[in-house]
Order: structure tokens, then sequence, then C-alpha cells
């Protein structure tokens, strides 16, 4: 299609870190708000999602959000990915006006992500979904001939859900290498540590063990997590693809970070402010 | 010359085995359910088939993900499971994200009401209308023989949207020599009467038209009429077909007052402002373990050949006016 570069001219390093730490003021912004949105599970996926998006790693279209010459960018956990109201909004997705009107009668941005918002591509707002989606999008592209990738962005607790684990084994017997599986692995689902819920064990030998590609990366290190990006989209190798980013569930906001219930907590307008004010 | 009796599941199998021969945006995939047309499909298609495994929630958002890409989806499992293991994916995947991307996934499940007999009721399936008939955006098709079955797949690949195809298990007595069903009605009369019109569904048609013939005999004119669009049947033809009679007599294998097609007629007549009387036959709510053949069953829970005639009869009695004999 016209106008879509093969690939997004990669970002310089210092660039990259600015926009996390731009991308992560606004989603504090946003939920200053809006505070019916979850703030906590939004930060600790900042640098996931500016790296696919100003990383070069995805292939997209703002003006053409459907264009089949796109990569497929599943975000699963809907409710923990407020953070991409301003990075769509910012790359021309949809006025940048909505982020005034989140929550907001008459506003398209709600407190879990709907696909009437353009940049989403599936229903998000119930867990465990968008894997198994993203498993029947990456055979479509297989059998029709494409060569896009497949991402689908899910937190560690909703991989609980037990359909994930069904695509996960349909997935690598038929050697979907065009699907990639980016878990926020925040460690912290609604009630508390996912190891002490039901563990998860480490993430990336499951995945292994069920024949996945798997690598793990700092998640909150934008660079780190580009480059493991576009490594794991480089290789045809007959295996899908698992990045597990360690993160921290409410990175860089006191009380929140690292707080087992911090899925549910809302820090104070003034806390917000001044964590806006501070130098980064 | 006759059609013989065919499988529902192979009828309609066998005219999407020769649509993909033409159309390589069809694509099916199955839970790990088989029958001999689809080895056909299986072995001429390897492309555009999947086996997803024992995994229903599985096939449906692979199948979600497939027609996200613009195939034509054709979903193949057991009825209670393809409906009720995997209802939220139907519910998210399906019927919700249909409302703002284009899709077209056929659930075809097969098993309707009783037809796995001696499996029980994992395997029967008494709900699966009332579940689907709560989401918005997927159309429900419950043909009564394999004649209509295949010509459902003419709506399967023209209308986009979910749908769910509720098929019998068993081979079940032709219908339609002459040709099958007005699609654009959704319903067609198969015997005309006076006093009483059956409104059956899927084997219940059958039931129907025996319970007319033995009804006959005592001087009850009962019209049947078999509904296998359950969705998008003309209402202003069901509206002018029901008008002469004084009840109607909703015909289902499934739960009765849990949301079937009793309560679908309920609200049809209620919402044209009909004040004709109604009588709901379907199968008592629990759950039972009893072994014998179908129509023993049907009889344990009311809905056989017997009850229906018994049922039918004290119906009429209930809304004929008694005549003075002066």
């Amino acid at each position: 299609m016209s106008g879509m570069p093969d690939s997004m001219p990669p970002s310089d390093s210092s660039g990259l870190r600015e926009k996390s730490r731009w991308v992560w003021e606004q989603t504090l912004r946003v939920h200053r708000r809006a505070p019916e949105t979850r703030l906590a599970s939004s930060l600790s996926p900042v640098e996931i999602f500016v790296a696919l998006y100003y990383g070069g790693v995805l292939r997209f279209d703002s003006r053409e959000p459907l264009s089949p010459q796109r990569d497929r960018c599943i975000i699963s956990k809907g409710h923990g990915s407020i953070c991409m109201y301003p990075i769509l909004a910012d790359l021309g997705y949809f006025p940048v006006a909505e982020l005034q009107k989140v929550c907001q009668s008459g506003g398209i941005l709600g407190g879990i992500p709907d696909p009437v918002i353009p940049g989403y591509e599936t229903v998000n707002g119930s867990l465990g979904h968008g894997l198994g989606v993203g498993t029947g999008i990456a055979l479509a592209l297989k059998r029709t001939g494409s060569d896009r990738s497949v991402f689908v962005v899910t937190g560690d607790g909703e991989l609980h859900e037990g359909a994930n684990w069904e695509a996960i084994m349909l997935a690598s017997h038929h050697r979907l290498d065009n699907l990639h599986l980016v878990v926020d692995n925040n460690q912290i689902s609604m009630l508390g540590n996912t190891d002490k819920i039901v563990t998860h064990g480490s993430l990336a030998a499951r995945l292994s063990a069920f024949g996945w590609d798997c690598a793990q990366v700092n998640g909150h290190d934008v660079l780190a997590v580009r480059d493991a990006l576009l490594q794991m989209k480089g290789k045809s190798d007959g295996q899908p693809k698992a990045l597990i980013a360690l993160t921290k569930k409410g990175h860089r906001v006191p009380l929140l970070e690292g707080a087992e219930l911090s899925h549910v907590m809302n820090p104070k307008p003034e806390l917000i402010d001044s964590l806006l004010e501070s130098k980064p | 010359m006759s059609i013989r009796p065919a499988p529902m599941r192979d009828a309609l199998l066998d005219r999407i085995a020769r649509a993909m021969a033409q159309d390589d945006r069809i694509f099916f995939a199955s839970a790990d359910f088989g029958s001999p047309v689809l080895d056909r499909i299986r072995s001429q298609f390897p492309e555009r088939f999947i086996n997803v495994g024992v995994a229903e929630q599985n096939l449906i958002n692979v199948s979600a993900g497939l027609a996200l890409e613009g195939y034509k989806v054709f979903a193949y499992a057991i009825a209670p499971f393809i409906t009720m293991r995997c209802y939220e994916q139907i519910r998210v995947n399906l019927a919700l994200l249909s409302e703002v991307r284009a899709m077209n996934v056929n659930l075809i499940g097969v098993g309707a009401g009783y037809s796995y007999v001696v499996s029980g009721p994992t395997h029967q399936c008494y709900e699966d209308l009332s579940v689907m008939r709560a989401l918005p955006n997927v159309s429900i098709y419950s043909p009564a023989d394999h004649v209509t079955a295949a010509a459902l797949f003419d709506r399967c690949v023209a209308c986009a949207g979910p749908k769910y195809l509720r098929l019998d298990a068993q081979v079940l007595p032709v219908l339609y020599e002459s040709g099958p069903p007005d699609q654009d009605r959704g319903f067609s009369v198969l015997r005309d009467g006076e006093t009483v019109a059956l409104v059956a569904t899927g084997y219940m048609v059958h039931t129907a038209l025996k319970a007319a013939e033995r009804l006959a005999q005592t001087g009850i004119a009962a019209a049947v009429i078999d509904l296998f669009d359950i969705s998008h049947f003309s209402v202003d033809h069901m509206q002018a077909t029901l008008a002469p009679f004084a009840g109607i007599v909703t015909m289902e294998e499934g739960f009765r007052g849990r949301g079937g097609i009793d309560s679908m007629m309920f609200e049809f007549l209620a919402r044209r402002g009909l004040a004709t009387r109604m009588f709901n036959i379907g199968v008592e709510g629990r759950y039972r373990f009893e072994l014998g053949t179908r129509a023993e069953l049907h009889e344990q829970v009311g809905i056989g050949l017997e009850a229906v005639v018994k049922s039918v009869s004290a119906f009429v009695r209930s809304i004929q006016p008694v005549v003075q004999v002066l």
C-alpha cells in the first residue's frame, strides 16, 4: 500500500527513552482525569508499547488502521493498556483531543479500551482471548502467503486463563513463527503476587517446553526491549516467539510500584502532580 | 424418485467440500470431530483445514482470527461443546467483535437435543437455543432434514456474521423432496390445519407430523410448521400463517420455559399484539440419566409422540368454547 514504509525508521536511543518518559507522564495525566482507568497495570507495559510502535518493530499506517499491509498487534491486556491512548493519539489514530474525554460521554476512550478505538484490533476487556485470536490471524497470514507478523501483548496474570494454553499448544504445533507473544510480566494480578496465587514458575521455561522460542528482557529498558523484539521478529525458525518482559506494576509511582494490591489503587491527584513536576 | 435420507452434517459438509474447490477463502476448523465427508475435506484441502484438538475455546478464537483475515470459516464440533464450553469466546470474539469488524464464522453443532441417545446429558443438548438466542448478532438455524441443512450453506457463505447451525446427529426422514424450503421465510407449513398450529423445530417437526396424523383421527385438524430459521424468520408471514388459529403449540427438544422457541413465540405474539392462546412442549427442566431409545426418553420428559398427542388434545379442549346443547 502507498505511504507505508516497509519498516518504521528506527528511532535513536535517546528518542525512545524520552518517548517512554512522555508516555508515562501522559498515562498519569489520563488517569488523573479519569481515575476509573487502571493505572498500575498500564504503567508496567509503557516501554513494551513504545518499543513496538516507535522502535521500528511494527509496520502500521494510522491513516488506514486495518490496512492488510500492517503487522497485527493485539493488546490482550486491555485494561492495562491505557498508556496506548497517548501513543495512538500521538501517532494520529484519533485526535489528541480524545485524551481529554477519557471515560466521558461522547468520548471513544473508555476505562477499558474497545475495538471502536482505531488501533485496537479486537475485544480486549475480557482476559485470555487475544492469543487465541492472534493464533487464528497468524494461521491465516501463513496460509495466504502474507509475510506480516502478529504481536500479542498479555499480562502474566492473564496467562492463568486456560484458553491461552490451548493457543500456545496449537501455535507451536503449526510452526507459527509469525506469532509473537509479549508478556508484561509484572507478577501481580488483582489480589496479589501471581507467584503466590498460582505460580508460573519460569514462564520462559514453560513456554519453551511448549515449543516456543523464548527470550527474557528487562521490560523497562526500552532499548533492550526494542532489540529483543526486532531480533525475534527477524527469525523464521518454525517456532512461535515469546518475549518475557520483566516489569514493575505501577512503575515509578511510589505507593503503587510493587504493591500487591496496586491493581485497584488510585494515587491521590497531588501525588500525580508532584510526580509530573519531578525531574526524570 | 425419492431422495434418500442422509445425515445433516454430511449433506452440509458435502456442500462445503464442493465449494472449497471453487472458493479458496473457505476455511474449515474442527475440534477433533469428524465425519466421512470431513475426511474428504481434510485430504483435499489440508491448507484450509485445521483440527485444533479437543479445545473448543480455541476453536472459536482461531476461527475469529481466520475470519478477521477474510476467510469464511466453518467451525465444527458437538453441539453442547461448541456452544456452552466456549460461550464467552463466542460472546466476545464473535457476537461482540462482529459489531465492529466484518467476520463470517459458521458454527456447526452436531447433536441437537437427544440425538446422542445413549451418551447422556453431557452430549445431549437442551440449552443451546436458549443460550445462543441471548447473543445479539448471532443467527441460529435449526433444520429438520438434510435437504434444509445442505441448503443453509448458501446462507452461510452469502451472509456475514456469526451463525449457529444446530444439526441432528441421527438420519431423519426427508421433508423436502421437491427442494429446500424458502430461506427468506425461515419457516415452512408442512401440513395445513384449522384448530391448532404446531410450531416445531428440528427433530420435533417429525414428531409434530406424526402427532397431527393421530390428532386428525380424533377430529383435531392440526397444522405443522417447520421453524428452521430461529432468528430471522419472516414475522409478517408468520403472523399471516398463524392468524386463523385459536391456539399455537410450540415443540422443541430443549428445556421448556427457559428461553427457547417457546419464549420466542411468546415474545412474537406479544409484540404483534396477538391474543392467540399458546401451549409449550419442551423438556421438563431437570437432568436425567435414564437409558432408552430416543422415543422412550422423549416420553419420559413429556415430548414423545404419546405425550404430545395427549397434551395437544387437552390444550385444544381447553381453548374450544363449550357448545351448549339445548
